[in-house]
């Protein structure tokens, strides 16, 4: 009976612990990136390795942004289009598309596509890493896997993650534009000054606002999940598939928290 | 006078959940001596490693570093600690993102503000030293497990260590290769006056490099000594061991009925 309940109890603990190792490690994160900028030798960022990681991460990822949001786009117009239609609102159909993408879709896809490129490529990085002694390697020669890993990917990411927003973004506009010219008579400077009219600083602001946190969100989970592969290639795989399915999830929930956030504060 | 001990163990338990490893470890290492650590598979060689570099907490007793206790550092004392120690992992953990070179040079570029010039000259030399300076562009994908094992040496060398320790230094290598390696440990006591704890159950490379051996068996050292002792030791299991013996104190004993109840999905309860 006693062992059954300790069995019982054994997941939530497991959970309960994993939960406390995720937040130690964002902690310590979040805690390295000032010295890691500002001090000298044994603390300091190694900024060819933050060139390399933004390159790796962000440069990869921006042709299937720009393919994935042209096309968001485009279906977007498509699919807004009939509707106002019928009220006579064509013209609006590009409002539609600059609202829905500079505040929602923008972040959330670029989001999704960098969790595919750079997330699951972290995590099977480090995982690799783990399983070949490497990290204690590191932390042999003094130097903390933190500081020298997971700094320079985190910051990569929130700054790819950014860059990645604002074109994808413009992408989108841009598949809005030759819907509207091909197929809704407007031409491209009507699509624009649509597109405009209704768009505020707020709206690129707080879009920006989730592409960072998204970014944060996307390296942390999968230098956590890298750092805890343990049982050789097997282990690389299994939590190389999870980064990509708990990223995804925690990107959602995020959205979701931020949208009720701003929709109360009515931004 | 009595030595002073670089390094020493009072009293070392560790365990994993219900599997104790170790139970009143005792050992000293002394300034100079190359100590040759040995076990059987899984006794824990490896792991007590881990826990003299500060990778792995202990549950009772003493690891003493110059008289300070190990658990006691703090994470800068534990870091200047790792930086007097280098350390060849067992499969030389070289980083696999980086050539050779960038894997030597990592630990002085991160530690000290030495000329970019100068570090590629201890570069040369290390690699040099440990035969390997043609491949020093390489990636260690293009590296021979020994080659991987000599370039993990030579990165260990470049913060000019006090001490080396060798995890299982010639496991997995070719007998040449092995000599090389035993060669290398001698040269670098001989050149660097250097401590070391070698980790192995290779007996040939053991008695080699030997100033002391100890060997582990049955979560305690069984018998810590020279290697002539080790060699005219009538203890069976110190026997068994050095010999390679079929039979033996060593030889796990199987469980003729346990067996037969597995073949036969019996309960032997």
């Amino acid at each position: 009976m006693k062992a059954g309940r300790n069995l019982r109890k054994a997941p939530m603990r497991q959970t309960i612990e994993l939960i406390g190792e995720f937040g130690i490690l964002l902690r310590d994160s979040v805690a390295a990136i000032g010295p890691s900028l500002f001090r000298g030798r044994g603390s300091r960022l190694s900024w060819r390795n933050l060139w390399l990681q933004m390159n790796r991460i962000g440069i990869d990822s921006l042709p299937i942004v720009i393919l994935v949001m042209a096309s968001i786009g485009a279906i977007l117009a498509m699919q807004m289009a009939p509707e106002l239609a019928k009220f006579g609102m064509v013209p609006v159909t590009a409002e539609v598309v600059a609202l829905a993408t500079f505040r929602e879709m923008g972040p959330l896809v670029s989001a999704v596509v960098l969790t595919g490129f750079g997330g699951s490529a972290i995590a099977a990085e480090i995982g690799t890493m783990v399983v070949g002694e490497e990290i204690e390697a590191l932390e042999a020669h003094a130097i903390d896997p933190v500081r020298f890993l997971v700094v320079p990917r985190l910051l990569a990411c929130i700054v790819m993650m950014v860059c990645l927003t604002v074109v994808g973004d413009l992408a989108a506009i841009a598949g809005g534009m030759l819907i509207g010219g091909m197929f809704l008579h407007l031409n491209p400077v009507q699509f624009y000054e649509h597109a405009v009219k209704l768009l505020t600083v707020g709206d690129f602001v707080t879009g920006l606002i989730k592409a960072a946190v998204f970014g944060l969100e996307i390296s942390i989970i999968a230098c956590f999940l890298g750092l805890k592969v343990r049982g050789g290639a097997q282990g690389v795989g299994i939590n190389t598939s999870r980064t990509v399915v708990m990223t995804i999830v925690a990107l959602i929930i995020t959205d979701l928290f931020f949208t009720t956030i701003f929709f109360y504060l009515g931004v | 006078m009595p030595r002073e001990p670089m390094i020493e163990l009072k009293g070392l338990r560790k365990s994993f959940g219900d599997q104790v490893l170790y139970d009143g470890l005792d050992l000293q290492v002394f300034p100079g001596e190359t100590l040759v650590i040995m076990g059987g598979s899984g006794s824990g060689k490896s792991t007590l490693l881990r826990i003299l570099m500060g990778h792995l907490p202990y549950d009772e007793g003493s690891v003493l570093i110059h008289s300070h206790e190990l658990q006691d550092f703090s994470r800068r004392e534990l870091n200047a600690w790792r930086l007097i120690v280098g350390v060849l992992f067992q499969t030389g953990a070289l980083f696999n993102s980086m050539s050779l070179r960038e894997n030597l040079a990592l630990p002085v570029r991160e530690h000290t503000d030495l000329p970019e010039e100068l570090i590629q000259i201890m570069i040369k030399i290390y690699l040099q030293l440990v035969g390997l300076r043609e491949s020093i562009d390489r990636m260690p994908s293009e590296l021979s497990g020994g080659m991987k094992k000599r370039g993990g040496l030579a990165r260990a060398l470049m913060m000019q260590p006090r001490m080396l320790f060798y995890d299982e230094p010639t496991a997995g290598l070719d007998p040449v290769s092995s000599a090389q390696i035993a060669q290398l440990i001698l040269d670098l006591k001989k050149k660097m006056d250097v401590t070391s704890i070698v980790i192995t159950h290779d007996m040939k490379a053991a008695f080699e490099v030997a100033d002391r051996m100890a060997l582990l068996a049955g979560k305690r050292f069984h018998l810590i000594g020279t290697p002539e002792e080790f060699r005219t030791s009538k203890d069976p299991l110190v026997r068994q061991f050095v010999d390679g013996l079929l039979e033996g104190p060593l030889s796990p004993q199987s469980d003729q009925q346990a067996y037969e109840a597995d073949l036969l999905h019996r309960d032997t309860d």
